[in-house]
């Protein structure tokens, strides 16, 4: 039974269960690792009770393999993992993204490089979820901050990669999957379903409209579609040709970068805002509190990651003469928006990077924004 | 059925050498699959990468040719999505027994129903004739200028001590046995493997003074040793495998429960 709505109170990791059970996934496959594993443990108990597949693979690797069969199969798929897995899972991430598979990917970020900081805190893979694989692709990547967010961008992260056949990773980390919190499920939930071709698709099993985005032929119903890695044609063949591997890359860009309006969401507190913070993740938390301390301190937060959400940052900013970045990072998402201001901005911009496992104070960020006067 | 009913005409003519084996297994298949009258619309094809991995992309049905190593995987998750599905993977000795081979025992272990067409060619063809876990002991190959100085798998024994349902090993010059095992793989409930000591005449004969398909079909005669026999002369199948032969026959039979969806 999926959670009805009203208020619930859970841990970080289980409310992303239960928005997982809610937006419909039927199936599951992973490995497990700290701090994802209660993704892993939550469905192994649910997805039995939905008629639905739990299946703990060998590695990270036959976990994001299975997700891709599961989703061509017809179902809709997720696996869970933190940044050690979510290393191993780049070349399917790849693959997913150029066959058009739908699928989700919970990243609950520890602190890196490496084996680093298993327990702790870190959003060391901003850049990752989008640049992890070879070659030029699209991902939607969305930042949840907050129990309600990892069920809400759970729902979204599915409706997101079902609507546009991409795959979709939510960036969560150690402390959002943690902490426990009320969260409420809407009345109304929005459930997208991807677009299906139920014709015998012999020769055009990846002709696309005006969305970009083709219907999806299942396997099992006929369509005696092709799948492959490899460039090809819209008869799913592989091929060689210089055109069509050129189309294939710029529309496989393009069906993100035309719907980024759907797509990219922001939180702006106090707009025009003198002095404007940028958070996201668990960051968010501190950044929170120092905005309600002072009346000319704003708060973006972004909830979209990838595409960046560079229009409406655009205008969340406009108005301000400081920006300070606050991520746990050395600046990932930091040159992002460094990029948009050098661009077109006049704002003085600044990081504030805490890299250290856990969250910054309050009061570290304050005093790093009086220190620069 | 008629051979392009299965077959994608459009895509023909194929892309393999001459002298290469997988024209064999594809016809053996090709039998083995009409023989059956298995649905077409009902059976997904699985590869991984390789040349063996190629022959799903002729084959008129739906068919996913995935990344290096990870059929095996993928063939789970369409298998346990949608259990109604037949599930039927082609793969090579590079992605079964190197960048695959954790992939292959747990598949095997788990016992998910599907079957598994392993072309074992003992040398990476696609890219040019590197050294695989297949490639025999001593046997030049591009990485092994040399001599190759490991020892090699032996797949059919590793499906069968990992739990597979249902384990065969022939070589293309055994079309009949070949295409009968496939049967039995098809009809199997649970993990099923079937190895098919194939020529390269290409990338590994060339190397071995077998440039000549004739020629290598001669030493798959040679090596290949039916499994009756060697048991019965007692040899140990490591030891067959170093001197660069391989036995051949259906080495197991079970019926454990395939792996299913806990409902």
């Amino acid at each position: 039974m999926k959670l009805p709505p009203g208020t619930h109170f859970m841990q970080g990791n289980e409310a992303c269960v239960e928005g997982a059970i809610s937006a419909g996934a039927r199936f599951f496959a992973g490995y497990p690792i700290t701090p994802s594993t209660e993704i892993a443990e939550g469905l192994a108990l649910r997805m039995p009770e939905e008629g639905g597949v739990f299946l703990q693979m060998e590695d990270e690797i036959a976990s994001i393999s299975a997700v891709i069969g599961a989703s061509w199969a017809g179902a809709k798929a997720l696996t869970a993992t933190s940044g050690p897995g979510f290393s191993l899972m780049q070349e399917s991430i790849g693959y997913a993204a150029m066959t058009e598979t739908p699928l989700v990917i919970v990243d609950a970020m520890r602190g890196g490089p490496s084996t680093g900081l298993p327990t702790m805190v870190g959003q060391g893979d901003v850049m990752q979820a989008k640049y992890g694989s070879h070659g030029d692709y699209p991902t939607i990547a969305l930042a949840s901050c907050s129990v309600q967010d990892m069920f809400d961008l759970t729902v979204r992260a599915f409706n997101l990669s079902e609507r546009y056949r991409v795959p979709t990773i939510l960036l969560s980390d150690a402390e959002v999957g943690h902490m426990r919190g009320k969260f409420v499920v809407p009345e109304r939930l929005e459930v997208v379903e991807r677009l299906v071709r139920t014709d015998k698709v012999w020769h055009d099993g990846f002709a696309y409209d005006e969305s970009l985005v083709p219907r999806m032929p299942i396997f099992g119903r006929g369509a005696r579609v092709h799948v492959t890695g490899l460039s090809h044609d819209i008869a799913g063949y592989p091929t060689s040709d210089k055109e069509v591997h050129e189309e294939l890359v710029h529309r496989l860009q393009d069906k993100i970068s035309i719907h980024c309006e759907d797509i990219c969401s922001i939180e702006v507190q106090r707009p025009g805002a003198r002095r404007m913070l940028i958070a996201y993740g668990s960051s968010n938390f501190s950044a929170w509190e120092v905005m309600r301390a002072h009346e000319d301190v704003g708060l973006v937060t972004l909830k979209t990651i990838w595409p960046f959400p560079e229009e409406l940052l655009r205008r969340a900013i406009s108005g301000s003469h400081e920006v300070i970045m606050v991520e746990m990072n050395l600046g990932q998402m930091f040159r992002e928006v460094e990029r948009l201001v050098c661009r077109e901005g006049s704002q003085r911009l600044r990081l504030f990077s805490a890299v250290g496992g856990e969250v910054p104070t309050p009061r570290e960020i304050e005093h790093f924004m009086g220190a620069g006067g | 059925m008629e051979f392009f009913d299965l077959f994608r005409e459009d895509r023909w003519p194929h892309m393999f050498c001459p002298g290469c084996g997988i024209g064999t297994v594809m016809n053996c298949f090709h039998r083995a699959f009409s023989e059956m009258n298995m649905d077409q619309d009902r059976t997904v094809f699985v590869s991984g990468i390789g040349c063996s991995s190629r022959v799903i992309g002729y084959i008129r049905a739906d068919s996913i040719h995935t990344t290096h190593g990870r059929a095996l995987a993928v063939a789970t998750g369409i298998k346990l999505a949608n259990p109604d599905l037949n599930v039927i993977v082609f793969s090579g000795d590079g992605d079964i027994g190197a960048i695959g081979g954790n992939h292959f025992i747990n598949a095997a272990r788990r016992n998910v129903d599907m079957s598994v067409f392993c072309i074992n060619n003992y040398i990476y063809g696609m890219t040019g004739g590197q050294a695989s876990t297949t490639t025999p002991y001593k046997s030049y190959s591009s990485t092994t200028p040399y001599g190759n100085r490991e020892y090699p798998f032996d797949l059919a024994e590793l499906a069968v001590v990992s739990g597979a349902n249902f384990v065969a090993r022939w070589t293309v010059r055994n079309v009949k046995e070949l295409t009968a095992s496939m049967m039995k793989a098809m009809q199997k409930k649970g993990f099923s493997f079937v190895e098919v000591a194939s020529p390269c005449p290409t990338s590994f004969g060339r190397r071995n003074r077998m440039a000549d398909p004739k020629q290598m079909f001669e030493w798959l005669k040679i090596i290949s040793v039916r499994r009756e026999k060697s048991q019965a002369w007692g040899l140990d199948q490591l030891d067959l495998n170093v001197e660069g032969r391989v036995s051949i026959g259906e080495f197991v039979e079970r019926n454990r429960p395939p792996y299913g969806m806990i409902a």
